[in-house]
């Protein structure tokens, strides 16, 4: 039957044509293709593994990060204490140091007080000698103007010097 | 399943003719229904189809006013006059015409002298279908590797051809990766690539029923056989020493060992066989019953208004069934045959574990 019998003609040119187009695309035509894209699906592959080496880094960055944080909080209130601590320590040495100051401050003024005064005493005491001398010397020469008065001075103080001598 | 596919179709094409010899006669019964010029357009369902699925030496397109409209074609004989060289519209209508002419029941030139076929290398419809749809896919696969040499792929996304085009070529070369292995695909993935594409264009343009299409190239017995020895050769010629020890001296009973290499052999040449009749007959059966549903319309339009019109939609209903399942056909007999030569290929290439 015609359908089934291969045509000669037809067989000829489809080798011809087929074989000739499949030499050119064999060489110039889908190797390109094909290199191409599986070049580009090579790099969609390594793109996807570094996106995945990347996100897992990142998620270590991260809880680095986190503990990094952490510590230097840590670090942060502990240096705060600390500062507290010498702030208190050092308005503590203050006060200390400011009431010895004035503690001696206030002991020499004492001291000096306590001199001044004396030396004021000594010289009220000085002078009331004195005054008392000049009063004594004054009271003396009114009474001893007249002579009988002399004379019973002197024995008296005769008498009192003898009986100092005898109690001595 | 498919050989009986295509033997009812043959069967229930091969009534038809008597069908419509029963109807001519009725027709010359009642020459007071139909008039002389209604006469002359009955229809012979069987030689429409075979002019549709078979070759022809000029590209009939159409009739126009009652006359044939055809592109014709040159026609390359050698007979026993020496090289001939002519327009196919010499031998129109069975002229002659340098002691050849066209054999009105096979459509095929004679040479007068011998009474038998001359060497033809005419350019039939068939061969000039052929030459638009390999140079078309020569162009667009040109075109798309074009755009992968000036643009680098690994920056930008394919657009336009190269977008449609990159799908279907990395889908057979995936397949041939996976059927032939990872060490010599690349070897055998243009062969494959070439059979794919070429058989999926040539049967979408068979499905298209105007003129840059309408050939029916993959549902013509000696361009599947073309395709299949194609696989054959490939197979055969890259076999490893253990595909041929497997043939030859499998590792069987000994009793077995005159018997296997007889099994063997028959079935490689079994292969490309089968290639050939499975796209061949599910091409040509497609054609076939497309082509009846619409023949059906101007079968049913002798028996009056009622009748045509409801049978035109049945008809045309069915016709749009069959026309998209074509489609699907198409694709599945393109990539069954890329497939199975894929893994034939990949059988070819075994090696010993």
């Amino acid at each position: 039957m015609n359908l089934v019998t291969p045509d000669f003609g037809l067989l000829f040119w489809m080798v011809v044509i087929f074989g000739l187009v499949f030499f050119l695309l064999a060489k110039f035509g889908f190797p390109i293709i094909t290199s191409s894209v599986e070049k580009r699906s090579a790099k969609i592959a390594q793109s996807l593994k570094d996106a995945d080496e990347l996100q897992a880094r990142m998620a270590a960055w991260k809880v680095e990060q986190a503990r990094m944080l952490d510590d230097v909080r840590k670090e942060q209130a502990q240096i705060l204490r600390e500062a507290t601590e010498t702030k208190a320590r050092i308005v503590a040495d203050a006060k200390a140091q400011a009431r010895e100051e004035a503690d001696k401050i206030l002991a020499e003024a004492k001291t000096q007080i306590a001199a001044e005064k004396e030396s004021a005493l000594r010289d009220v005491r000085k002078e009331i000698a004195l005054l008392s001398v000049q009063v004594a010397e004054k009271i003396l020469r009114q009474e001893l103007s007249d002579e009988g008065n002399q004379r019973s001075f002197i024995d008296n103080l005769v008498d009192e010097a003898g009986k100092a001598s005898l109690h001595a | 399943m498919i050989l009986a596919l295509l033997i009812s179709l043959l069967l229930t094409a091969d009534p038809s003719p008597s069908v419509q010899d029963d109807r001519e006669v009725t027709v010359q019964e009642n020459p007071v229904i139909l008039s002389d010029s209604e006469e002359s357009e009955s229809i012979n369902v069987a030689e429409i189809i075979f002019e549709h699925i078979g070759d022809e030496y000029g590209w009939h397109i159409t009739q126009w006013k009652g006359k044939d409209v055809e592109i014709p074609l040159p026609v390359i004989v050698k007979s026993s006059t020496g090289w001939q060289v002519f327009s196919s519209a010499r031998l129109h209508h069975g002229a002659h015409y340098r002691g050849l002419y066209i054999d009105p029941e096979k459509g095929k030139i004679i040479d007068e002298a011998t009474g038998k076929r001359p060497l033809d290398l005419s350019i039939t419809k068939n061969v000039l279908a052929l030459m638009m749809s390999t140079l078309l896919l020569l162009a667009v696969i040109l075109l798309t590797a074009r755009w992968y040499r000036k643009h680098d792929a690994l920056e930008e996304a394919p657009a336009g051809l190269a977008a449609a085009v990159e799908p279907l070529v990395m889908m057979v070369n995936d397949m041939a990766r996976e059927n032939i292995g990872e060490r010599d695909y690349r070897k055998y993935a243009p062969y494959l690539c070439m059979a794919f594409l070429w058989i999926l264009l040539n049967n979408f343009l068979g499905i298209l029923p105007f003129f840059p299409g309408g050939a029916n190239l993959t549902g013509n017995i000696a361009i599947t056989l073309v395709l299949a020895l194609c696989t054959f050769f490939t197979v055969n010629l890259s076999g490893t020493r253990h595909y041929y020890k497997e043939i030859f001296n499998p590792d069987v009973p000994v009793f077995l060992k005159p018997i296997m290499p007889v099994i063997e052999v028959f079935s490689a040449l079994m292969k490309p066989v089968s290639l050939t009749i499975r796209l061949f007959a599910n091409m040509l059966a497609g054609h076939i019953m497309i082509l009846s549903m619409v023949c059906i319309i101007f079968i049913m339009a002798k028996y009056g208004p009622l009748m045509s019109g409801g049978m035109t939609v049945v008809s045309v209903l069915f016709g749009v069934f069959l026309d998209a399942l074509e489609c699907l056909v198409a694709f599945i007999q393109a990539y069954v045959f890329t497939m199975l030569s894929s893994i034939y290929i990949g059988l070819a290439r075994v090696r010993e574990e």
